[in-house]
């Protein structure tokens, strides 16, 4: 990967942290049953346990801890806006008064609960997916038998995107070249909508060059992804102790009621 | 626009995995070994649009472009837009997994409508009438992601009502941004290589 491509991945690319090692199927599948059963637990034992197994699934991972921690304060400041709003709406006792309107404790806690689930998801994420490249995304996606024309669209818009990234970049140098700053006004949102447009014309020219050099290399129709190994015994003990993990999150959330 | 992960009912998102399901599958069956890398390349070039802040007064917003996405790709921005929101997910951490079903709704939906809407009357006119339609068509595909994303919260529970009134007066601005820079790109396309908007309606005929 180049320097400046933005599709990398939280984690460092190098063999030999543990989650590396796992297939990409059994990654995939943990990835969407923590998430799923996070989202719908209520009590805030379970989702605060939740959220301190995937920092420490994290830990585990061994991440590129300075990019993980911007990309979760990024997420962060974006639900903060979304949730600031609840305490005030959600009707309950109240906490203090802003500008005539009550802000509630049970809205509070709702919000409280909804940023812990979004942080718990997101850590999930990092830990099983950060330190995965694209091709074993693909890899993944197809082993779990989803269709193939999605994951050689995917692919093929992975390596796409880097490529239109150069250019969109070359396009902007340019037009700094000629004194074009980016303002609040119509002829700037011309301009970006001309940017946009010819981008849109260059990739129509590249598709076309593609095509004609992939059918010479007789292309016909998806991608080859060289094919899984069977799951092997570290694949299986992960998933054991997920399932462990995870019974034990759901006896939890039985045996805790949810405070609302 | 987008949703977090725990925020929405399981009815809002069970429903909005079944349409999003469905919605991919009708837009990959389009989808032939011609038209690939050319479907990838226009999904690229969104991904790589949604990247770039335009400044509005003190703040700044990131583009979508949605309504260009549904006059170009018609269906196809069904997959499109999930892939570019599964990519989102996992490398940049931005969106959810549970979510990913609704956000993908929210988005390409009215990407479709708006293409199914406008495509025919504005392959028609030209000149000032086809700039005012493809802003209109711009504008209206966001107006009616933020008219979306609004229900699916409002939807989730009655205290999120005055969340979806935020959203969609935040996206007012938003929408005549779109607009505009949908106009100029629509025009800018429609002179260099129309044959890039044929394309997204004639792919499906000759398929």
């Amino acid at each position: 990967m180049t320097k400046n491509s933005i599709l990398t991945p939280a984690g460092k690319l190098t063999a030999g942290n543990r989650t590396d090692k796992l297939d990409p199927r059994v990654r995939i599948t943990a990835t969407i049953i923590l998430a799923i059963t996070v989202v719908s637990f209520a009590s805030w034992q379970a989702v605060t346990a939740t959220i301190i197994l995937a920092l420490f699934m994290m830990a585990f991972s061994e991440p590129d801890w300075r990019k993980s921690l911007h990309r979760i304060l990024a997420m962060d400041g974006f639900i903060v806006a979304t949730l600031i709003l609840l305490p005030f709406t959600y009707p309950g006792d109240v906490m203090f008064t802003l500008w005539g309107f009550d802000a509630s404790w049970q809205g509070l806690y709702r919000a409280v609960m909804i940023a812990l689930k979004a942080n718990a998801v997101m850590c999930g994420i990092i830990a099983f997916l950060g330190n995965m490249s694209s091709t074993e995304l693909g890899r993944g996606m197809t082993g779990l038998y989803l269709p193939i024309k999605l994951t050689t669209l995917m692919m093929f818009t992975v390596r796409y995107i880097d490529v239109l990234h150069h250019e969109y970049l070359r396009l902007r140098q340019s037009m700094r070249a000629r004194a074009f700053r980016l303002k609040t006004s119509r002829h700037s949102w011309k301009m970006i909508g001309y940017l946009v447009g010819m981008l849109l014309v260059r990739a129509h020219e590249r598709s076309e060059r593609i095509i004609w050099a992939m059918k010479c290399r007789g292309f016909h129709g998806h991608y080859h992804f060289a094919r899984l190994p069977r799951l092997s015994r570290r694949d299986f003990l992960f998933g054991l102790a997920m399932l462990a993990v995870w019974a034990a999150l759901i006896t939890l959330e039985v045996l805790c009621p949810p405070m609302i | 626009m987008h949703i977090v992960d725990g925020v929405l009912s399981t009815d809002v998102v069970v429903t909005g995995a079944v349409i999003a399901v469905g919605g991919i599958a009708y837009g990959l069956r389009g989808i032939t070994i011609e038209n690939m890398p050319r479907t990838a390349l226009l999904s690229a070039v969104f991904f790589v649009a949604s990247l770039i802040h335009v400044p509005i007064g003190p703040t700044s917003i990131h583009l979508i472009m949605n309504g260009l996405l549904g006059l170009i790709l018609g269906w196809a921005a069904f997959p499109a837009v999930f892939i570019a929101l599964l990519l989102q997910a996992v490398f940049f951490g931005f969106g959810g997994i549970t979510v990913l079903g609704v956000n993908t709704v929210n988005m390409a939906l009215p990407a479709v409508l708006v293409g199914l809407i406008f495509s025919p009357f504005l392959a028609r006119v030209d000149g000032r009438i086809m700039a005012v339609a493809a802003f209109a068509a711009g504008a209206s595909s966001i107006m009616l992601s933020a008219v979306m994303v609004g229900l699916s919260l409002a939807l989730s529970g009655q205290e999120f009502l005055a969340t979806a009134k935020l959203v969609f007066i935040n996206n007012i601005p938003i929408m005549v941004v779109e607009g505009f820079l949908t106009a100029a790109a629509f025009s800018l396309i429609k002179k260099v290589r129309p044959a890039l908007l044929l394309s997204g309606a004639s792919s499906r005929a000759t398929a």
